[in-house]
């Protein structure tokens, strides 16, 4: 009986998706507010990446909001798993393959989770991508070999002050007669490594605080398991 | 292109349904990250180079990487079906060494 009911609701979601998937051209938003930012951004905000633009200068609060969100959620993980007895025995470390492949690895994921911090006002990609790609560069060692630590206290504090950093900035945008988060700064020629105010340090402090979050997040997950063995 | 996508969306209901289906939970979280790693692929082909990314490192990548590490913490990664002893990430070469 519930299985019939959970299918006859599947079914009603899909029909009801269909219709409304059916009313739409195949990737053509039927918006407008779409083509008034694209036709604006490259003058106001300066960024050759149209995302970035609307992620960081016209709906910066938003992305403020994304890493409260991620903080609280990083916050209760890390509650709830408690910390680690120091008595309990770590896993051995890893074969030899794991091992060379995590010391290769790590430099080759720093340097493209950077990049691609650095290039978000350019090129596809910002903050939150490659705070992700920095946390796994960070992690890989640990899944390597389990006895070593990501230090906590370092991991918080740039945390901390990135994701303060980021505030500071909109604040400064606030104290110059401006809106919260508003983009400062020269804009610079568009498509230049150093365009678009402050959009790129910004993003640095996104990727910043969601590298450090996500790799402390994951070490926390990682160390708390053997805990009950 | 429309068949591609049609393709990519038929990989991604196969994953979807497999996820459901699989009695054994590795599995289940394999193919949930072929199912993040075809929709990366879609939002490619819809021109969402941003969104593919995001998908490709959050998706494909952190959540199934969460989703194996509590299942390592609730006792339940075992690749194999009769095997019933805890089984860490490593490989079974390195149980060995303990």
């Amino acid at each position: 009986m519930r299985n019939l009911a959970s299918l006859l609701f599947a079914a009603g979601l899909g029909f009801l998706l269909m219709v409304f998937g059916l009313q739409f051209d195949f990737g053509n938003a039927p918006m407008l507010v779409g083509q008034a930012i694209q036709s604006a951004a490259p003058d106001q905000v300066g960024a050759a990446n149209i995302v970035t633009s609307v992620v960081l200068g016209y709906r910066g609060i938003d992305t403020l909001g994304e890493l409260a969100i991620l903080f609280a959620a990083s916050t209760a993980v890390g509650l709830i798993l408690g910390n680690r007895h120091t008595s309990t025995k770590q896993d051995p470390d890893s074969g030899v393959i794991l091992r060379a492949g995590g010391e290769l690895l790590m430099p080759l994921l720093l340097v493209v989770g950077l990049y691609i911090i650095l290039h978000g006002h350019l090129t596809p990609g910002g903050g939150f991508q490659g705070g992700v790609i920095l946390a796994a560069a960070f992690f890989i060692p640990v899944l390597a070999r389990p006895s070593t630590h990501l230090k906590h206290t370092g991991m918080s504090l740039i945390e901390g002050f990135s994701g303060a950093a980021f505030i500071l900035i909109g604040l400064a945008a606030l104290y110059s007669g401006g809106e919260f988060l508003q983009p400062l700064l020269d804009k610079g020629v568009i498509g230049n490594l150093l365009s678009a105010g402050t959009l790129p340090l910004l993003y640095l402090a996104v990727g910043l605080k969601v590298g450090a979050e996500l790799a402390g997040l994951l070490a926390h997950l990682a160390a708390a398991e053997t805990s009950e063995s | 292109m429309i068949l591609i996508s049609a393709a990519i969306v038929v990989i991604m209901l196969l994953a979807a349904a497999a996820a459901l289906l699989f009695k054994n939970h590795v599995a289940a979280v394999a193919s949930v990250g072929i199912l993040s790693l075809a929709l990366s692929l879609l939002f490619v082909i819809l021109k969402a180079p941003d969104v593919a990314m995001t998908e490709a490192a959050v998706g494909a990548g952190l959540s199934a990487l969460v989703l194996a590490l509590g299942l390592r913490r609730l006792g339940l990664w075992q690749i194999e079906h009769t095997d019933t002893t805890r089984r860490g990430i490593t490989d079974p070469g390195s149980q060995r060494d303990a």
